[in-house]
């Protein structure tokens, strides 16, 4: 008798051969649950790489100031780069008109319901989209603090943004996120002096609680403050991406879902 | 609401090694699923029926082991229990920690009912 096809189990013999089954053969596994979409952020790294562009997702809450930093860059830096932007956010084209509307080509992701950006979302939107020439490629993901940690979009680097208007403790709500960035923004620092609870330092220490050495950049993207410090790390960060690329390496983000380390651990 | 895609990629993989087994039926599917994973299992557990609905996994039971959250220190070399908003080393205080567990989110097993076993009965 066949043994793997099935062919033994008629429609007439098939609840009877179900309900005297008591033997099961256990498989054992050891994968992310998100393989596939790890593999997939894997490929989107291989474009991004091939095109030697740093790739840099932002994640915050709604309105933490993803759109405006980005103007406020695309202003600053678009002379020195050439820059990209995959927009997320919403469903809505506004944040992509916003972009488009400083000559720079960015591409809108039509997320519908959904809560977050997939590696495959980016995929399609990366063939939509012309990579050859660009040097900084910002993904803005959809805003929320949660569901964007999960998964890898094959990105270099992850920005988290904190604006002071949400409060100091938000590392402490949203660990994983936090730890996820390799850059904490904390964003509309022009509305530091009028509100009295918010401290940088002690949003610091909440991400230093959290075992996070990221870097904490303190600015206001409409306010044009501390703008500098961000322009550095971006550029440093380009710099070190073409070294890799050079000696052909990569980065790879912190993302949860791209750490297989554990589930190699974990026998 | 990410735990819906998540268990959709779950039942992908799911499906495929049942395919590979020459299984019809998984009786049932283990993870294990850290803190700082990202997913919370109770909203995990809520999406499986929907996620295996109709799959090879329908009848399948979930289970889900959680897994400690430790961390080991770059400073003083010692392994300690952490929390999730206190990720430090529990010696020596310092930050410059790595998670040894506790954010994996790791499909570890999965029991299937095969052809074999059936004719073993
Ligand atoms: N005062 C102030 N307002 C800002 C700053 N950055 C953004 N905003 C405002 O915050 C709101 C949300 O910003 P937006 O960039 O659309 O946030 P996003 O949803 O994260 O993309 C808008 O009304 C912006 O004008 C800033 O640095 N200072
Ligand atoms: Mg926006
Ligand atoms: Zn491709
Ligand atoms: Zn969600
Ligand atoms: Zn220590």
């Amino acid at each position: 008798m066949c043994e793997t096809c099935g062919c033994n189990i008629t429609s007439g013999n098939q609840s009877i051969a179900q309900q005297v089954i008591k033997g099961t053969t256990a498989v054992t596994v050891l994968k992310n649950l998100l393989a596939k979409n790890d593999d997939q952020a894997a490929h989107n790294r291989q474009h991004f790489d091939k095109y030697r562009l740093l790739a840099i997702n932002l994640m915050s809450s709604p309105g933490s100031g993803k759109t405006a930093l980005l103007e406020a860059t695309i202003d600053a830096l678009s002379d020195k780069y050439r820059i990209g932007v995959i927009e997320g956010d919403l469903e809505t084209e506004n944040d992509a008109i916003r972009i488009r509307a400083k000559g720079v080509p960015a591409y809108q992701i039509t997320t519908g319901t959904a809560c977050h950006l997939d590696a495959h979302m980016v995929h399609d939107a990366l063939h939509h989209f012309p990579l050859d020439g660009l040097d900084l490629l910002f993904i803005e993901n959809v805003g929320n603090l949660v569901c964007p940690a999960s998964f890898n979009l094959g990105q270099h680097l992850n920005a988290t943004l904190l604006s002071v208007t949400e409060g100091d403790d938000k590392p402490v709500k949203y660990p994983v996120v936090f730890r996820a960035a390799n850059v904490v923004l904390v964003t509309k620092s022009d509305f530091l002096p009028v509100l009295e609870d918010f401290s940088v330092e002690r949003a610091e220490l909440n991400l230093r609680n959290l075992a996070s050495i990221a870097p904490v950049i303190q600015l206001s993207a409409r306010r044009n403050l501390g703008l500098q410090t961000w322009f550095d790390w971006l550029s440093n960060e380009l710099a070190k991406q073409r070294a890799r690329i050079s000696k052909g390496e990569s980065a790879r983000s912190k993302t949860q879902s791209d750490d297989v380390r554990l589930s190699l651990r974990s026998t | 609401m990410h735990e819906l895609s998540v268990c959709q990629s779950l039942i992908d993989q799911v499906e495929q090694i049942a395919l590979d087994h020459g299984s019809k039926c998984v009786a049932s599917v283990s993870l294990k699923v850290g803190p700082l994973s990202g997913v919370e299992p109770t909203l995990l557990q809520h999406a499986y029926p929907y996620a295996s609905a109709g799959t090879v996994a329908a009848e399948s039971k979930l289970v889900i082991e959680l897994a400690p959250l430790r961390v080991s220190c770059e400073v003083c070399g010692c392994e300690t229990e952490a929390q999730l908003n206190w990720l430090v080393c529990g010696a020596c205080g310092d930050c410059h920690t790595k998670l040894v567990s506790g954010d994996e989110m790791t499909l570890m097993r999965v029991e299937l009912i095969t052809l074999k076993d059936m004719n073993n009965v």
